[in-house]
């Protein structure tokens, strides 16, 4: 599936069709977005293995998410191999995750206002999602 | 078209010069980053009903297997299908994109990769579709 192209008028990478750039400050940020940038990569690889593992145990394998119940999730919860896979998993996709709605809200938001009440509720729901799950995981008793 | 050439503007002639194409704007480059960005997206927003809902846990094993039942159903079940293509869709693409970032030679194969993850994908959820579906329907007709 090649494409010809006239050789006169080659092709071209055209500029962007988004909003002209905000002001930045220039030196506040340090190198924060470099090391955003570098943990999408690392946790991305990460998740491959976790998450991609997880969609397959949960419903494919065995009877797939047919005998999924309280009775399972504590048969797998007195390891301590899949507690920590399932606290790896949940903290790298959501910070990941946070990071990657971060990029799209200052993709899409124009006003400092919007964008601002955007990210505040995404660090809370990001927050909530961390906390919750983390107790869960921790404090989860069998036999209540 | 008319065939009287309108009034030459005033000053040098600008020929605007029309490229035979672009590299990226609606091409595969382009919309490989759309899909990656809404099957992010729709993990993210699955991701946090996924841990308020795995909460249950914490609350009474009836409340969690209710809950869980709702999975179960086969309408559900075809829109978990839908979230797995979408997660694994992300998967191969972050790593297409990370191929692109690290290897050297990453971008000039970047369409090529883009149709191999594309052929990953399919011989992945061709049999997992048929695994989640068939597990489903045994449910549903007492045969396991
Ligand atoms: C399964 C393994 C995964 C891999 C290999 C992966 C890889 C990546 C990569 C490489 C990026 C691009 C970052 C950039 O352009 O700088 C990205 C973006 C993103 N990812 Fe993932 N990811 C994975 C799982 C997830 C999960 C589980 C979620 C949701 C919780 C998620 C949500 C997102 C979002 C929202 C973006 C931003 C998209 C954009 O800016 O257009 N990803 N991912």
């Amino acid at each position: 599936m090649s494409v010809e192209f006239d050789e006169a008028h080659p092709p071209m990478i055209e500029v962007p069709r988004s909003m002209p750039p905000r002001r930045v400050p220039r030196t506040s940020r340090g190198n924060f977005e470099l090391y955003a940038w570098l943990f999408m990569r690392v946790s991305g690889m990460l998740l491959v293995v976790l998450v991609l593992g997880h969609l397959f145990i949960m419903n494919i394998l065995d009877g797939g998410v047919q005998r999924i119940n309280f009775a399972f999730v504590a048969g797998r919860w007195s390891s301590p191999f899949w507690q920590t896979w399932d606290l790896l998993m949940l903290w790298l996709a959501q910070l990941h995750g946070a990071n990657g709605m971060r990029t799209i809200i200052n993709d899409y938001t124009r006003r400092d206002t919007t964008r601002f009440w955007l990210k505040m509720l995404l660090y809370a729901a990001s927050g909530l999602v961390l906390f919750l799950g983390t107790l869960v995981i921790f404090t989860f008793d069998p036999t209540i | 078209m008319s065939s009287v050439a309108p009034p030459a503007p005033a000053g040098p002639v600008v020929r605007k010069k029309k490229p035979s194409g672009t590299l990226y704007r609606g091409r595969e480059g382009m919309w490989s980053w759309v899909a990656h960005r809404i099957t992010g997206m729709l993990t993210f927003f699955f991701l946090f009903a996924h841990v308020l809902d795995t909460a249950l846990v914490r609350v009474s094993p009836d409340s969690y297997d209710r809950i869980i039942e709702t999975y179960k159903n086969p309408i559900v079940n075809l829109m978990e299908i839908g979230l797995v293509g979408a997660v694994l869709y992300h998967a191969l693409n972050g790593i297409r994109i990370m191929t692109i970032d690290f290897w050297f030679k990453g971008p000039n194969y970047q369409r090529q990769m883009l149709w191999a993850i594309v052929g990953i994908w399919l011989v992945v959820m061709i049999p997992g579709s048929y695994f989640m579906i068939i597990h489903t329907v045994e449910n549903l007709f007492g045969s396991k």
